[in-house]
């Protein structure tokens, strides 16, 4: 499993491995947005949380469809099912390897990219904190998508209708997370919420998504 | 008893390829499956596999005894040669790495990336993950294909020491593989559905 998630990784950062698409992605969408809204920091740091995480949720998608889409075009994934390793640890790792090429990078610039439109400090901390807490289960999510379309040719687009929905709840207890400090509320419950909706996607999902590409693959 | 075929019916696409398949394998036995374009050489080992389902009959296998070679190399194009091989022996657990790449005639490539390997020597690296594993029976759908007279040679000579240690395989073929102990020779075309059943294809939405 280790290997697998070597491979994965050195792949990720190989030519065509497209580690950094999702980030040059994420930093453009955050760039961009303040352009089209004004350089009033006022409202920026208003809308900020809610940039920065749709920012990262249509960053995640842009790779989904890499988890398995090219393991299965060269017959990888066949030989997978073969080998000794149990399908939902191949998932499981494999949706971990996109966390690390894609949502971390995601969450480490974020503080960065959070300055740039205008948060404060304090809550700056805040929206690393969602972030890595959420991202990992859009990752997740979002492999079991690409389970649901491994095999259709150019399902990209299929992939992220059937993926951004499920990122709903992500999203709303996500950006709650940050938004709440913003108001200097207590946001406890929001970060327990979050926290709980990525462990159920990581405690379910992988199992669904194997049935999924089992199912596939015939 | 390694692997038992018993009255074995697989359709593909809705269309029946073959009915009625039985036969066994055993240790050092060697099963050739013989048969034109489209008579389901394929559809017979990956259901074997388990990677398609049947219609009917049972195959009775143990999971952890085989191991696949389908027509897709299953090769990393950006990993080097050594780089593959060393992902698929940490998979299966296997230990035979160097004499892998020695036996497929793979040292001198060891450090060049598999994209820019030609199609004879993609195939001969996708054949040495056989060696990374102590399973005993190989499924072989085409092994040779791609393959010129030398490595095709070469090919039969490990298969061959493959049987004589012990192992099986079940292998789909045109080609004569120079085996003369092949225990079995199958020619699915004997088995093909008498009335064509062709049931309407499965219709999908999106």
């Amino acid at each position: 499993m280790i290997a697998l998630l070597q491979r994965d990784l050195i792949l990720a950062v190989r030519a065509g491995g497209g580690f950094g698409l999702g980030m040059a992605f994420f930093l453009i969408v955050v760039i961009l947005v303040p352009l089209g809204i004004g350089p009033d920091m006022e409202i920026l740091s208003k809308v900020s949380v809610g940039i920065l995480w749709v920012g990262a949720l249509l960053a995640c998608v842009l790779s989904l469809d890499r988890i398995f889409s090219l393991d299965y075009d060269d017959g990888t994934l066949e030989l997978l099912l073969t080998s000794p390793i149990p399908l939902e640890a191949v998932v499981t790792v494999k949706s971990f390897s996109h966390w690390i090429t894609t949502g971390l990078p995601l969450v480490v610039i974020s503080p960065i990219l959070g300055l740039l439109l205008g948060l404060q400090v304090s809550d700056l901390k805040w929206v690393f904190i969602s972030l890595l807490l959420g991202t990992p289960a859009l990752s997740v999510i979002g492999a079991f998508g690409a389970a649901l379309t491994v095999g259709i040719r150019r399902g990209g687009l299929l992939l992220s209708l059937l993926v951004l929905p499920l990122y709903v709840p992500t999203l709303i207890f996500g950006a709650n997370v940050a938004r709440k400090s913003l108001a200097d509320i207590s946001n406890n419950s929001a970060l327990l919420i979050l926290t709980a909706v990525t462990l159920a996607a990581f405690s379910i999902l992988p199992f669904a998504s194997a049935l999924v590409l089992r199912i596939n693959l015939r | 008893m390694l692997l038992s075929v018993d009255n074995l019916s697989v359709s593909r696409g809705g269309i029946s390829l073959f009915e009625g398949l039985n036969f066994t394998l055993s240790t050092g036995e060697f099963v050739l499956i013989n048969g034109g374009n489209g008579v389901g050489k394929t559809s017979l080992l990956r259901s074997i596999a388990g990677l398609q389902p049947i219609d009917k009959g049972k195959i009775a296998i143990n999971a952890d005894n085989f191991i696949f070679a389908g027509d897709a190399n299953g090769i990393k194009t950006a990993l080097t040669v050594l780089e593959n091989l060393r992902f698929w022996s940490a998979i299966f657990g296997g230990k035979n790495l160097h004499e892998a790449l020695e036996k497929f005639q793979l040292r001198q490539l060891k450090n060049r990336f598999a994209g820019k390997l030609s199609a004879g020597q993609k195939r001969r690296l996708s054949l040495a993950r056989l060696l990374l594993t102590d399973r005993p029976i190989w499924l072989l759908d085409e092994p040779t294909v791609s393959l010129d007279k030398r490595s095709m040679k070469q090919f039969s000579k490990i298969l061959k020491n493959h049987l004589e240690a012990g192992g099986a395989a079940v292998v789909s073929t045109h080609i004569d593989l120079g085996l003369t102990r092949s225990s079995l020779t199958i020619n699915l075309e004997d088995y093909q559905m008498k009335n064509g059943n062709i049931n309407a294809s499965v219709k999908a939405f999106l």
